[in-house]
């Protein structure tokens, strides 16, 4: 049913819808109107979860952590400085093959202080072991929390993942959405099957110690089921499509990338802007496309590769920074097209909750065709 | 009632000979039975129980962080709750992971009374890293990082009164015992398992490795501790002591000098003045619970 949700709203929803049985969050701006959300669907009984309300984000995610080592399906949300909390945890979860969901509302991270997004926080976490998939819209947003429950739990992959969303960009914004009903949330996503638990009748030991002649191997099984999570999401991704009518199949999507020059690759909010300036672009006569990169954990490397061989050049929009270094996902776009002619420019902005509009997405195709690039853009020069 | 007979906590784990921690655990478990889940922090008993592909537990056991067991039961309640299972959870923890750096989640679970027990084995200092000071190591042991020297009596505070601060937190049993009376243990072990809500219980738990006395003396030294003073035994039902172990006291010294991390109180020569600190405590202890006989 068509609704007109705000993001958050949009996502608590989509979560009611996928049954979690404990839900353990702590508030933090601005992923508070989703676990608001949540605690009043339990209030009114229009779900039946389990509420925890912690005394911190690292608490959230070790509850989680534990009930679904009980055999519960777990929810949890947060943002930046929660996550950063959380950091420790979300290692261990990965390590322990628990399929625990969680929002990210994206923000930047202290100091300076700041609760407008970028995506330093979840980037921060790519090596973690968790699949980060990000959202352009709301109902992308509330759709991927549908899709990851089905990746997650698949008994060949038994990984976390992130959901990640811009904060107040999307958690804030109200748009039209498709809601499924439970009837067909309940066709796609079947009850939890916990591959194990912790349980008296059959009991096993969780989270011992490996010493050097086994803790290889844990981290290699962990890669590769890392890697599997491309076909998982390849499978029911498509599985969503025919049952809901928007297909995820692809781990990046094209957006009039087909007889492309410059091709713009970018994640989340930011690429509704992008293909706005596109149609303006193509309007005047510039051929440029965008690659959306939609799972970012696994990174797409053969997907990106693919999508873009016949590009002469490429910006990345990297919302973080890896100090010392280069934009994240700039980083392993050149890793995926290495040995290519393509010339990537990566341009590290708004960040902090800088907003970028049509006209800066038109300059930075223009400071990619000079061969200007691999820069902050958008700098007040004056500040500095 | 459990049937005690059965081992929970199988032998062949790498822990010291005479360690308290795992005696106190055997206990434990006999207290707690066959129908539990543990949880443990990261700490000696998780090294020495669970060295991959073995495993000491013959309960369900899951450790995760260093800090954070307490959530983790907080969230294993939460989930047998909403399937209706009826397993106890019972975290067992050494003192660094429940004093220190487990405080917040340990608080956050009591403030919201899950049904869990929590036991932490007190062995007084950071043991598996290498006997480095904790929020429960005693006034005046020389620990790694509060040693005795020229300068220093070793350590200079007070152990935190976990207890109390449980207890205040609106527990409904809290208790305290040790390894050297196994009865005590087991019986008050069973008491906070079938109290519903958030239950503690704080064993002192002798080591031998780190505190510098014999393997084959940890019942004594555990009796010596509570003989003096500077332990004792007791129960508090909805924040009130009801019950602690009376004993006819013992000097202070009669426990210290037995023990390596108090030696520099009798050598080179013996410091009455430091000892008589450390009587204080004792006495206090004996007056506010009133264990003199």
């Amino acid at each position: 049913m068509k609704q007109i949700l705000e993001g958050s709203h949009a996502v608590a929803e989509a979560t009611r819808l996928c049954r979690p049985e404990v839900i353990a969050a702590y508030p933090i701006t601005p992923q508070t109107h989703i676990v608001e959300a949540l605690a009043q669907m339990v209030a009114d009984c229009r779900l039946q979860s389990e509420y925890i309300c912690v005394e911190s984000e690292f608490s959230a995610l070790s509850a989680c952590l534990g009930a679904s080592a009980a055999g519960s399906r777990t929810y949890s949300a947060t943002t930046s400085q929660g996550l950063a909390l959380m950091f420790e945890v979300c290692f261990n979860v990965a390590g322990m093959r628990l399929p625990i969901v969680m929002t990210i509302a994206n923000r930047a991270l202290s100091a300076p202080l700041s609760i407008w997004n970028d995506q330093q926080d979840s980037i921060a976490l790519r090596d973690s072991g968790w699949i980060q998939l990000y959202a352009e819209d709301n109902q992308e947003a509330l759709d991927l929390h549908i899709l990851a429950y089905r990746v997650c739990e698949d008994h060949d992959i038994l990984l976390p993942a992130f959901v990640c969303f811009d904060g107040f960009i999307l958690t804030h914004t109200y748009e039209p959405v498709d809601m499924p009903t439970q009837e067909e949330v309940d066709a796609y996503l079947p009850a939890f099957n916990p591959y194990q638990k912790l349980d008296a009748k059959d009991p096993i030991s969780f989270g011992m110690y490996a010493t050097p002649d086994y803790y290889l191997e844990f981290r290699y099984e962990n890669q590769r089921a890392m890697l599997r999570t491309k076909e998982a999401i390849r499978k029911y991704g498509a599985l969503f499509g025919e049952q809901f009518g928007r297909d995820y199949s692809g781990l990046v999507e094209g957006y009039k990338l087909e007889d492309a020059e410059v091709a713009i690759i970018a994640m989340g909010s930011i690429c509704g802007t992008v293909k706005d300036a596109i149609d303006e672009m193509r309007a005047d006569g510039k051929k440029v496309g965008l690659l959306k990169i939609r799972c970012y954990r696994p990174f797409p490397d053969e997907e990106i590769a693919a999508a873009l061989s016949h590009i002469k050049t490429v910006a990345v929009l990297d919302k973080n920074i890896s100090l010392g270094s280069k934009g994240a996902v700039a980083l392993e776009v050149k890793d995926a097209l290495y040995g290519s002619s393509i010339d990537v420019y990566d341009y590290i902005l708004g960040l902090g909750g800088r907003d970028i509009r049509k006209k800066d997405i038109k300059a930075i195709v223009d400071l990619a065709e000079k061969g200007s690039g691999d820069m902050f853009y958008g700098l007040r020069e004056e500040l500095l | 009632m459990v049937d005690k007979t059965l081992e929970l906590f199988e032998c062949g784990h790498r822990a010291c000979g005479g360690c308290g921690a795992s005696s106190a655990v055997r206990m434990i478990l006999k207290g707690a039975g066959e129908d539990t889940i543990v949880v443990s922090p990261t700490g000696c008993l998780e090294v020495f129980s669970t060295p991959y592909p073995e495993t000491a537990w013959k309960v369900p056991w899951i450790h995760s962080l260093f800090e954070n067991a307490s959530a983790v039961a907080s969230g294993i309640e939460a989930s047998l709750k909403r399937q209706g299972r009826k397993e106890k959870v019972v975290v067992i923890g050494g003192d660094g992971a429940t004093v220190d750096i487990g405080m917040l989640c340990l608080s956050g679970a009591f403030e919201r009374n899950h049904d869990i027990t929590y036991i932490c084995y007190d062995n007084e200092a950071y043991m598996n890293t290498g006997i480095q000071r904790s929020g429960a190591t005693p006034f005046d042991a020389s620990t790694t990082t509060s040693p005795a020297g020229s300068c220093s009596m070793g350590n200079k505070h007070q152990k935190k009164d976990i207890p109390a601060i449980l207890a205040a937190h609106g527990a409904p049993y809290v208790a305290t015992a040790t390894m050297a009376y196994p009865t005590d243990l087991m019986k008050k072990v069973e008491t906070a398992v079938n109290t519903p809500g958030a239950c503690y219980i704080q064993v002192h738990a002798p080591c031998c490795t780190g505190w510098g006395f014999d393997g084959s003396k940890t019942i004594e030294v555990g009796k010596l501790a509570v003989e003096t003073g500077l332990w004792v035994n007791y129960e508090m039902i909805d924040g009130v002591v009801k019950k602690a172990k009376k004993v006819k006291r013992k000097p202070v010294e009669d426990y210290l000098s037995v023990q390596k991390r108090f030696r520099h109180l009798f050598k080179p020569q013996k410091n009455d003045e430091e000892i008589a600190k450390v009587q204080a405590i004792a006495d206090r202890n004996a007056e506010k619970f009133g264990i003199d006989l």
